[in-house]
């Protein structure tokens, strides 16, 4: 006997996480660049390769967004109901934390976008 | 002329593990089809070893196998020789662990797979960690982890068959026959 009942699970169980990292790894679309805007304006477009910070002023002081390889979000702001911190991580094309108050906004974008545009 | 020699006592013991660990290293001369991506017959010989002779000849094999490798082909302590040790650390730990599994139902096969995959493991948590901290990595993970499957499989049969075959000098310590 060649493979015996557990091999066979093994095997199953290998194939799953194959399947699994494939869906992870290439399924959706994973972006590569954040767009962080300020009154409506374009104030950085940063790749996500590597780890960097940005402090971005509003009118409510300073937002403080965090870049890390494959990721982006808003660390810190002074927005009273901390919305776009609460967001968390973002990685998909097309996903985006708004922090209203301070006029700040963090956009992810990939190879694809999901819209023409958006208004907010 | 004085002639002074340093013996150093080798037990037939130690004569196995080194044949054995060169077997190991005729991979290298290989060509493979994508960075990275090897069959891993090592792993047949390591596995072999470890069913036949033990996790400590088993664990000397796979390290001397590293070793030699990277004295041999000029990559000692070079990035590459480091994520040699990483993969076969991390592979040699999960084999400890996964031998204690029933032999009557996990065989050389879920043996070699989950080997192939703790290799690649170590090797990849290593190259995220210190050589590619980035994204970039994380796009590779499902082709490694199905190269390994695949070749963990293959190896994994392939040793099954090895031990299955009845040799005549060589001592079996496993039956692989089952009811």
């Amino acid at each position: 006997m060649l493979i015996r009942a557990g091999d066979a699970g093994v095997l199953l169980a290998g194939t799953g996480l194959v399947i699994a990292l494939t869906v992870f790894a290439w399924g959706g679309d994973r972006g590569d660049t954040a767009v962080i805007r300020a009154a409506g304006r374009v104030v950085e477009t940063v790749s996500l390769t590597h780890a960097r910070t940005f402090s971005i002023g509003g009118p409510l002081g300073a937002t403080q967004i965090e870049v890390e390889p494959g990721r982006a979000r808003v660390a810190r702001d002074p927005s009273p109901r901390q919305l776009c911190v609460r967001q968390g991580w973002l990685t998909q094309s097309g996903q985006a934390a708004l922090c209203l108050p301070n006029q700040v906004s963090l956009e992810i974008r990939g190879r694809h976008f999901a819209y023409d545009t958006l208004g907010y | 002329m004085t002639h002074s020699a340093i013996e150093l006592p080798v037990t037939p013991d130690d004569r196995r593990i080194a044949r054995l660990a060169a077997l190991a290293l005729a991979e290298a001369a290989l060509p493979s089809p994508l960075p990275g991506v090897k069959p891993g017959l090592a792993n047949i010989v390591v596995l072999m070893v470890l069913l036949q002779y033990g996790w400590r000849a088993a664990a000397w094999v796979s390290g001397l196998r590293v070793l030699a490798g990277g004295l041999l082909l000029g990559s000692l302590f070079a990035p590459g020789f480091w994520l040699s040790v990483a993969g076969a650390g991390v592979s040699l730990s999960v084999l400890a662990l996964a031998r204690r599994l029933p032999s009557r139902y996990f065989g050389p096969v879920s043996l070699s797979v989950l080997a192939a995959f703790g290799h690649i493991g170590g090797q990849l948590a290593l190259a995220g960690a210190w050589l590619l901290p980035g994204a970039a990595i994380i796009k590779l993970l499902p082709v490694f982890a199905a190269a390994a499957l695949v070749f963990g499989t293959v190896n994994g049969v392939i040793v099954a068959r090895l031990l299955a075959a009845p040799t005549s000098d060589r001592r079996q310590s496993l039956p692989c026959t089952l009811p």
